[in-house]
């Protein structure tokens, strides 16, 4: 099946870009240390507000022992997949199209 | 997972279609032994794979990805302008079970505004085009990955075109060492190729960040026909497949 976790949201001018989501697929993967690994290189505020979309409910502070906390961060990194969707711009409103798991963040020629 | 069966894994993926790969794109697949060799030589000699976050920049089938996935790489990145190419690589990933590692984007290296990451790269492992249908390409493509990631670029060049990057990455706030000399098995892709492969030498070189690594060693000699002489020199004679070199000097 083809994917895109949400920690690939990307951003344009923007920030960070909404996540809409049509569509989406959960696959339960095991909880280990690569929460711990991956938290220092993601921007936390906008993986919350991406996991929100999702349905994840994540802390606005997160505590590094909290364990359910990291359990949440660790599904909405690893076992949230959407297959279909968009991520918008705040500030232009421009709709960048996910299909198949595949963000499409090219701008139209007349755009440029 | 022990190289050959990294390397045999790689195999099975399937390369660029020759009646979709485009010749603009400069799309041309990475073999399966050049890959490994790549991603096994960031991994030994510089624990740069395991656990990382890895950017794979102009990914095409998503060979390097897919690489990078079977070797440990915490998160991949795969980035290609090309949607032909993405379903392709997507594809391949399903086909060596790295698809919950490998997040892949359609976006565009040349484009303003530049596309951002949410997350922070630690490295970038990519084969980008050679810029011979688009000069300077191939040092935008570096720079680009320059500025995401926190420690080092693994990039493929000519090597006729190692003198620039080695002179240019202090400026781009990097340093260059060339770690492997390997050779590019060029397969027949396009209409105006005459044999059914060829060989180009190319270079991989780790790009660090920062600069503050070690200083880059003394390069070893630049793989001309035994003869000395800086980088340019090699390509007499080779211009067949990859266009001429000329312009290469060039900044932008």
């Amino acid at each position: 099946m083809l994917v895109s976790n949400v920690k690939g949201v990307e951003e344009c001018d923007g920030y960070p870009l909404q996540l809409e989501i049509e569509e989406m697929r959960t696959e339960e993967t095991e909880f280990n240390a690569f929460v711990h690994r991956m938290l220092p290189k993601v921007r936390y505020d906008a993986l919350r507000i991406a996991a929100a979309a999702a349905g994840c409910d994540l802390p606005e502070a997160l505590d590094a022992t909290d364990e359910d906390a990291l359990r949440r961060v660790h599904t909405a990194l690893c076992d949230v997949h959407v297959v279909k969707g968009a991520l918008v711009c705040p500030k232009s409103g421009r709709r960048f199209p996910i299909n198949n798991g595949i963000p499409n963040m090219l701008l139209h020629e007349d755009e440029v | 997972m022990k190289d050959w069966e990294l390397e045999a894994a790689l195999a099975a993926l399937d390369p660029f279609a020759p009646e979709t790969a485009n010749y603009e794109l400069e799309q041309y697949s990475t073999s399966a032994h050049l890959a490994a060799q790549i991603v096994l030589c960031a991994a030994r000699s510089f624990g740069d794979v395991e656990g990382q976050v890895v950017l794979d920049l102009g990914c095409g089938t998503g060979i390097l990805s897919c690489a990078c996935a079977l070797a440990g790489a915490a998160r991949v990145v795969g980035v290609d302008v090309d949607d032909t190419a993405l379903a392709a690589a997507a594809e391949n990933l399903e086909r060596c079970s790295c698809e919950a590692d490998v997040d892949l984007v359609r976006g565009d290296v040349d484009a303003a505004p530049p596309l951002r990451l949410a997350a922070v790269p630690d490295i970038c492992v990519m084969n980008p085009p050679f810029g011979t249908r688009n000069v300077g390409v191939d040092a935008r493509f570096v720079r680009f990955a320059l500025g995401r990631v926190s420690s080092a670029v693994y990039s493929l060049h000519k090597s006729s075109t190692r003198a620039y990057f080695v002179d240019r990455a202090p400026e781009w706030g990097a340093s260059a060492q060339i770690v492997a000399e390997l050779k590019f098995d060029l397969p027949k892709t396009y209409k105006f190729h005459r044999d059914e492969s060829r060989d180009v030498r190319v270079d991989l070189i780790r790009f660090a960040v920062g600069g503050d690594a070690l200083p880059p060693p003394p390069p070893p000699p630049p793989p001309g026909r035994g003869k000395g002489g800086k980088g340019k020199g090699g390509a007499r004679g080779r211009g067949r497949a990859k266009g001429d070199q000329r312009g290469r000097g060039r900044r932008r």
